[in-house]
């Protein structure tokens, strides 16, 4: 048999990642909220429990705290536990058992016992959603040491991380982009790959600028950099960081040091988070290449507005764009 | 397990609006008839923002239709000073404790609390969407009443499930051990989204749980009115006399999907749903008022009518009322903003007047 790539789009390709994976490991185990019969609020559980039972695929009661307390028991008792909190907001609920006991069971058993599971969320603004439902937390994760954190911006990349972070023997959060899940379709290949945790993308190459971004703001990102070279005939390198823990410092020194300008873009609030953690990296490896200061395109340091206020919030084309400019002003 | 095999709770009025039990005291046809309106009033607020979520024009709505009995039963025995603090689905409560429709409409138009709209503060907490955790609010806020002496009760709504969120259960823990005046009320609809009850707790009842806390539990027919004022008034008398909290679990039923953006036909038979629609509440009552001689037909037409009126004209308001201004996220963060956050609103405000230059 042959098999042939298919036009996936993020939600489909998650599915297809679980599934293969579940196919080849008896040990993985899905568990959270709606996700069995309903298969989850945005189907990216569509279809598992019938294919492979109520034993494997389960709904809890509606409690984040006992889905992540109770994956870290499985976790640690062997199974591979991917754990969806239906919406990242909703973690905070779950912090303890996040922050204080998953990123740290390995540390307190002096290596006896891991953790391998991944917690499975989506996040992100820009759709209209009540309270809560918005939020962009990565930059608290990547405040916690002893978590891998995955962000992922293409139906390709969302199937290979997210099978390298079942793969992974310790804790990740995957932030799945609620903008993203069927905004477009991409190729899929229908066997098994992995993209490395820690890896970047260069998605276009360039030299006069670096636009270092992830997530929903990577097609942002990709439209201002097309403006741009449209109107000055700049060049413009797009990095996408795919996961923020590892961070990949390599290919952002590489590519600061050799086109001398950047800007960072997330949609995240910009204080102490991703951002800040990318300049400091800039400052600490690139300072003598740099031309002038980075620049940072982020949500507001407030928390998400209601829904009648987000469009302002969410960095735009014409914010990046203004950046750009900017930086490269001599 | 399934709502509809539950032993017949506590009960007044039967289905078809005859009385099982004795009138709750105090209640005359005159009240009833209000209650009947309300009734429609709450389920029309819900159907119109249903409408304005299609045409866009609206958040993500839960809509509310079948818990009506229920929410009257908790808005109805408050008095202005006592406080309410219920769940997403518990507008209806809201606007039986007097406040108003519009600015329920100006939420789910997009923002947050409108206080022209709301008025005089009608010590209602603002909904919010973090399953159970209101239910640790209304305790300290009752709580509070005690410490402060105040002659107020809290009454607080909360999901089925979400009562197997860990603050649920700290909140009746806290409420039991400091003999909080709260009521304390679990608006079983039978769903979760998709999650059907008898999956959120192995116990028979969520209310069976009042034991471990220490208080006493009611379970309540929630489509009767009457039972569910009675219930109610009785355990908020009970708190404003200093007695301490009580659980209560009304059974009703969510006729419609759990939210805009839900399919229900994906998780829930539809012989279970025409079950539950032969117990509307709005039907009990309706059958009751008839009997008495003091509602008709014609009299039903022409009030739908204007309730349908008012619905829209509330709406109205809503909608014409003025909004924050682009850069509205910024406000009510702080009492005063940080040097950065009022830099980064005039960054805002210098990009909003640039946005027609680069497009
Ligand atoms: C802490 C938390 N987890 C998950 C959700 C997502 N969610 C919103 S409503 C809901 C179901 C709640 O069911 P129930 O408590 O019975 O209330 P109902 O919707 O039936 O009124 C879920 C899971 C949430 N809002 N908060
Ligand atoms: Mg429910």
């Amino acid at each position: 048999m042959t098999l042939t790539a298919t036009k996936l789009t993020i939600i489909e390709a998650l599915n297809q990642a679980m599934a293969t994976e579940m196919e080849r490991d008896e040990r993985i185990v899905l568990l959270g909220e709606d996700i069995g019969k309903n298969g989850g609020v945005f189907r990216v559980t569509d279809g598992l429990q019938a294919r492979f039972g109520e034993d494997r695929v389960f709904d809890t009661p509606l409690a984040e705290s006992g889905i992540i307390g109770t994956s870290i028991g499985m976790a640690v008792n062997g199974l591979r536990p991917i754990a969806e909190i239906q919406f990242a907001g909703f973690m905070f609920v779950a912090m303890n058992q996040i922050v204080s006991q998953a990123a740290r069971i390995r540390l307190r058993s002096a290596g006896m016992y891991h953790c391998p599971m991944v917690i499975r969320a989506p996040y992100g603004g820009g759709v209209r959603t009540p309270e809560m439902h918005s939020d962009s937390m990565e930059g608290v994760f990547l405040q916690t040491p002893g978590l891998k954190i995955v962000l992922p911006s293409s139906p390709y990349d969302a199937k290979g991380l997210l099978i390298a972070a079942i793969e992974d023997p310790d804790p990740v959060i995957f932030l799945e982009n609620i903008k993203l899940y069927r905004s477009f379709k991409q190729e899929v290949p229908p066997e098994r790959y992995t993209i490395p945790l820690g890896q970047a993308a260069t998605l276009q190459e360039g030299n006069d600028i670096t636009i270092i971004t992830y997530g929903a703001m990577v097609p942002v990102s990709q439209q201002a950099a097309h403006k741009l070279q449209e109107e000055t005939g700049a060049s413009v390198e797009i990095i996408d960081l795919r996961t923020i823990w590892p961070m990949d410092e390599e290919a952002i020194v590489n590519s600061v040091t050799k086109t001398g300008r950047a800007i960072v873009v997330h949609e995240a609030p910009m204080a102490g988070g991703v951002s800040s953690e990318v300049v400091s990296i800039i400052n600490d490896n690139c300072l003598y290449s740099l031309l002038k200061p980075v620049a940072r395109v982020t949500g507001y340091d407030t928390p998400f507005p209601s829904p009648g206020l987000e469009d302002n919030y969410m960095p735009t084309v014409s914010r990046v764009l203004n950046a750009l400019r900017k930086t490269l002003e001599d | 397990m399934r709502n509809d095999e539950l032993e017949i709770p506590y009960q007044i009025m039967d289905p078809t609006g005859k009385m099982q039990g004795a009138m709750p005291e105090g209640l005359t046809d005159q009240k009833l008839l209000e209650w009947y309106r309300l009734m429609w009033e709450i389920r029309y607020f819900s159907n119109k923002t249903v409408a304005l979520q299609r045409q866009g024009r609206s958040t993500t709505w839960g809509p509310l239709n079948g818990q009506e009995a229920t929410a009257i039963g908790m808005g109805a025995p408050l008095q202005p000073q006592d406080w309410m603090v219920g769940s997403y689905r518990d507008s209806g409560a809201y606007m039986a404790k007097g406040y108003p429709m519009s600015a329920l409409f100006y939420y789910t138009r997009g923002f947050s609390v409108a206080p022209d709209l709301v008025g005089p503060d009608k010590r209602c907490l603002p909904y919010q969407i973090v399953l159970a955790t209101q239910t640790l609010h209304g305790v300290g806020l009752a709580m509070a009443s005690r410490i402060k002496k105040e002659n107020a009760v809290t009454m607080i709504g909360v999901g089925d499930g979400a009562t197997s969120e860990g603050d649920f259960n700290e909140a009746l823990n806290f409420a039991g051990v400091f003999k909080a005046p709260a009521v304390i009320v679990i608006v079983n609809n039978g769903w979760a989204i998709s999650t059907p009850r008898s999956h959120q707790s192995a116990a028979k009842y969520l209310v069976d749980r009042a034991v471990g806390f220490g208080m006493p539990g009611r379970l309540v027919d929630g489509n009767d009115v009457l039972a569910c004022y009675s219930v109610m008034r009785e355990a908020v008398e009970r708190a404003r006399s200093g007695e301490g909290p009580t659980l209560v679990e009304a059974i009703t039923y969510r006729h419609g999907a759990h939210t805009t953006a839900d399919d229900p036909t994906r998780y829930r038979d539809p012989k279970e749903v025409e079950y539950w629609m032969g117990l509307d509440p709005t039907r009990r009552l309706k059958s009751y008022l008839v009997e008495q001689g003091v509602w008709d037909e014609a009299k039903d037409k022409a009030m739908l009518q204007e309730v349908e009126n008012h619905v829209n004209e509330q709406a109205e308001i809503a909608y014409n009322h003025p909004t924050p201004g682009p850069d509205g996220m910024f406000n009510n963060i702080f009492e005063k903003l940080t040097p950065r956050m009022l830099r980064q609103r005039e960054q805002l405000r210098h990009e909003l007047n640039l946005e027609a230059e680069v497009r």
